[in-house]
């Protein structure tokens, strides 16, 4: 029977940091956020950490716990025996211990042209007539909490810090959501080619992996996409039209 | 020598909070030509709303075509034993459908019925289908919406990670908040014409609970701290099903929809003892009567191993529970290793909301302090002594829209308010204070410690010792918390100590209000049930305890509720075919 468990956790700022040992007293059913809030309330009162619900419905506390994103309120202690690391997002500028900057990604979110109905639509309410198939597809991408684990793990933002070229994981899966929706009417597709860079996205799959809502980032959600901009941008047809009108 | 210097920033509404209400005020707000900011304690879409999980309560009459206005208006009033503002119910019931629908065209997506129009699960105590659904992760959907819709909204700015210390005043009106922001710990001053209270509820001041860290009663303190009147503090409601093991998990939320759906309560002996408390109604009775029948069933050791019932869905479809309950199936099977389409759940009441908070206007939200409004959980009276499931989320939306559009009316009327340095530099000494008091008591301690008084000293069953020892902790605890630190460390930057000082002072104005309105309402009726006054009393009936700050400190009175019309009153009483067992006893 094990009684404590050693976690190390990041603690420092944008200047640099260390990683210092505590000693937790472990609980039945003990997730590691309940471990980190035990250091703040009785060794480290100033331990910066964001939570909220403490249910895996909010996406607050995301961080890695020895070396993979996850949601520390999803994250038994028992999974990880005598000791375990803390650290903060790896992708996003640390703001104190576990807490980052996340909000490059609010950013991009203002970028995304919202639902947008047809006029014709707005005015008609038995337009609102849909069947269950018709939103079950969108209801996968509106699982999504915002953890940002995705944006974490993708090499394309955390590796080669392509934030300029690529909205991430996220926000593929967030247009993939408005633009399979039964009554949205725009056209993004030149935004997800250009702006949002989805040709960054070579497909591993690692975003789908780190899902706390098991959402299929890549299978479901990118490489639809992906198939829906070849169709305009590389369907053979178009092509030559688009070289007879010249352009 | 502590840096006092802060940023100035003025808008014509300033909202308070970023849930449900706090969004669809300021979307209401901006749309009435306001210059709206809101401020929330997290990052946006992180807000308790949501956890919310069920549905929102409207009566669409799309899966039962019976259901109208008139119906939801009486279910809300009975579960509120009466004691709700009529005019609150009304406008709730009559405006509620529309809201949902609104919220579709902003492209929430909600679970279908056959013909494809939005499907309604039954819930406790609503007589028709009516909670608009999609699975068991509405607040989500709701909250997602919302904030894809305020960040396209002209005229609206948000300032996330801000914590409100202080309402500011000028002449007797709202005129602003001191703030401080939680990243860098550097100070804002917030000018508005108007403010829109939507913090949420109280949640945390107690040990058990389904709320966030979040909701610490930073509305209500807020108010009272300038005058605002308070309103059935009293009522807090215990939400029949907590998780209850492992312990790391207690208090988590376990949506009614469960019940909705199908799922039976059961005690140690496999009994369905609904069947005592509610023959009628059993498991979709109101949940302040099925939680006082768990918590009877464990006190005469008929309990679960954890002190809890069981609830159980496993007769349904596996496929069908993964479909409508998928967060609930998995939050059991991560956090309990329990299949639930397999094995029941083991679930014991939980501290979940709020009934009362600040006394508004039904129409508007305005509360008696001039520019100050409110709406959603922080403000009392729509839900009288016992909410309903699905109304709250329903509530967000009818009454953010109302208390924004009215927030803008007023900020409009009048000029830019200018408030005098000596209160803003008042409201810094105070926010300030726990950074030069290292050696001070941790405040995690005491948050604690008042957590234990309110989780023993005002539960489901209360007495008149009880209370009073409760109020004594709580005034004790006062005491302490004005000369609290931070735990130790004394930086200003995201300083989780110096944070969790703001939010006790909260706290306590919310424990303190609790326990001098339970003393006084010597009756039983909805959320408060009282051992030593086991029965409704007619004395009450008509009575709401409103709070208030005077000089000898914190008052209580009794205010005689506004008499329904005759014509809201033949609705009631039509559908008020008789009370529970319970209720008659």
């Amino acid at each position: 029977m094990i009684n404590n468990v050693d976690v190390r956790v990041f603690r420092g700022d944008a200047s640099g940091g260390e990683m210092v040992t505590y000693q937790v007293p472990i609980r039945e059913g003990m997730v590691v956020l309940d471990a980190v809030l035990w250091i703040q309330a009785n060794v480290a009162p100033d331990l910066a950490v964001r939570w909220n619900c403490k249910a895996a419905k909010c996406g607050s506390c995301s961080a890695e716990i020895d070396g993979f994103p996850r949601l520390m309120c999803k994250s038994p202690v028992a999974d990880y025996g005598t000791e375990l690391t803390v650290r903060p997002m790896r992708t996003f500028p640390v703001i104190r211990d576990l807490v980052t900057d996340v909000s490059w990604n609010y950013e991009v979110n203002k970028r995304i042209p919202g639902f947008t109905p047809s006029e014709a639509d707005m005015s008609d309410p038995e337009a609102w007539c849909m069947q269950q198939e018709d939103v079950d597809r969108v209801i996968e991408f509106r699982k999504c909490i915002e953890c940002f684990l995705c944006q974490d793990v993708c090499h394309v933002l955390s590796n080669h810090d392509r934030k300029d070229a690529f909205y991430g994981p996220r926000f593929m899966i967030r247009i993939a959501g408005l633009e399979m929706h039964p009554k949205d009417s725009l056209d993004r597709r030149s935004l997800v080619e250009g702006e949002a860079g989805i040709g960054m996205c070579n497909v591993t799959k690692c975003c789908t992996e780190v899902c706390p809502e098991h959402i299929k980032i890549t299978d479901n959600g990118i490489i639809p996409l992906k198939e829906r901009m070849d169709d305009v941008y590389f369907d053979p047809i178009r092509w030559a039209a688009r070289k007879l009108r010249g352009r | 020598m502590a840096d006092v210097s802060y940023e100035t920033v003025d808008t014509d509404v300033l909202v308070i909070g970023a849930g449900g209400a706090g969004m669809r005020g300021a979307i209401a707000a901006a749309s009435a030509g306001a210059r709206v900011l809101v401020v929330c304690k997290s990052l946006l879409g992180k807000a308790h709303t949501v956890m919310a999980e069920g549905g929102m309560a409207a009566a669409l009459g799309n899966v039962a075509s019976l259901d109208n206005w008139e119906a939801h208006f009486a279910d809300t009033m009975k579960g509120g034993k009466l004691i709700n503002s009529w005019r609150m119910a009304q406008i709730h019931a009559q405006e509620a459908p529309e809201r949902v629908v609104e919220l579709e065209r902003w492209g929430a997506v909600f679970d279908r019925t056959r013909d494809g129009w939005i499907h309604q699960r039954p819930f406790g105590a609503h007589t028709y289908p009516r909670l608009a659904h999609i699975g068991d992760r509405t607040g989500l959907e709701l909250i997602r919406s919302l904030q894809d819709k305020l960040v396209h909204t002209d005229g609206v700015e948000v300032h996330m990670e801000v914590t409100v210390t202080r309402l500011l005043t000028s002449e007797g009106r709202a005129a602003g908040a001191l703030a401080y922001r939680r990243a860098d710990g550097k100070l804002v001053v917030y000018t508005a014409p108007a403010v829109l209270l939507a913090t949420g509820g109280a949640g945390r001041i107690y040990r058990v609970t389904s709320n966030s860290w979040e909701c610490t009663g930073d509305g209500p303190a807020l108010g009272y701290e300038i005058g605002a009147e308070l309103q059935d503090c009293e009522m807090v409601q215990f939400h029949p099903t907590g998780m209850v093991w492992p312990p790391g998990v207690r208090g988590i939320l376990v949506t009614e929809g469960v019940r909705g759906e199908g799922g039976l309560l059961r005690n140690k002996d496999g009994e369905r003892f609904m069947e005592r408390y509610d023959p009628d109604r059993m498991e979709l009775s109101s949940r302040d009567v099925v939680a006082r029948a768990i918590n009877a069933e464990v006190i005469a050791g008929r309990g679960t191993p954890h002190g809890g019932a069981y609830l159980d869905i496993t007769h349904k479809n596996p496929d069908y529970i993964r479909r409508k309950l998928p967060s609930m199936y998995e939050q059991f099977l991560k956090l309990a290793k329990v299949d639930i389409t397999r094995e029941p759940m083991e679930v014991a009441p939980t501290i979940h909301y709020f009934m009362g908070g600040v006394r508004v206007q039904a129409e508007t939200g305005a509360t008696n302090v001039p520019g100050l409004f409110a709406a959603g959980e922080v403000a009392s009276g729509l839900h009288g002594a016992n909410r309903l499931g699905g109304n709250s989320l329903s509530d967000l939306l009818v009454f953010g829209k109302r208390a924004g559009q009215a927030a803008a009316g007023c900020a409009a009327d009048g000029p830019m308010p200018e408030v005098e340095p000596a209160q803003i530099d008042q409201a810094i000494e105070t926010l300030l204070s726990p950074l030069s008091r290292p050696h001070g008591e941790s405040p995690y301690k005491l948050q604690g410690e008042l957590q234990d008084a309110c989780t023993t000293y005002a539960p489901i069953i209360r007495d008149e010792a009880g209370l009073k020892t409760g109020l004594d902790i709580v005034l004790e605890l006062m005491q302490r918390a004005e000369l609290c630190g931070t735990g130790g460390p004394t930086g200003r930057a995201f300083n989780p100590g110096w944070h969790t000082a703001q939010d006790l002072r909260s706290m306590l104005v919310s424990a303190e209000a609790l326990f001098r309105s339970a003393l006084e309402r010597k009756e039983s009726r909805g959320a408060h049930a009282r051992s030593d006054y086991p029965k409704l009393d007619p004395r009450f009936a008509q009575v709401n305890l409103v709070v208030a700050r005077s000089e000898g400190g914190m008052s209580v009175r009794a205010v005689e509720n506004e008499a329904i019309p005759y014509d809201l009153t033949e609705i009631i009483s039509q559908s008020f075919q008789r009370y529970t067992p319970e209720e008659m006893s």
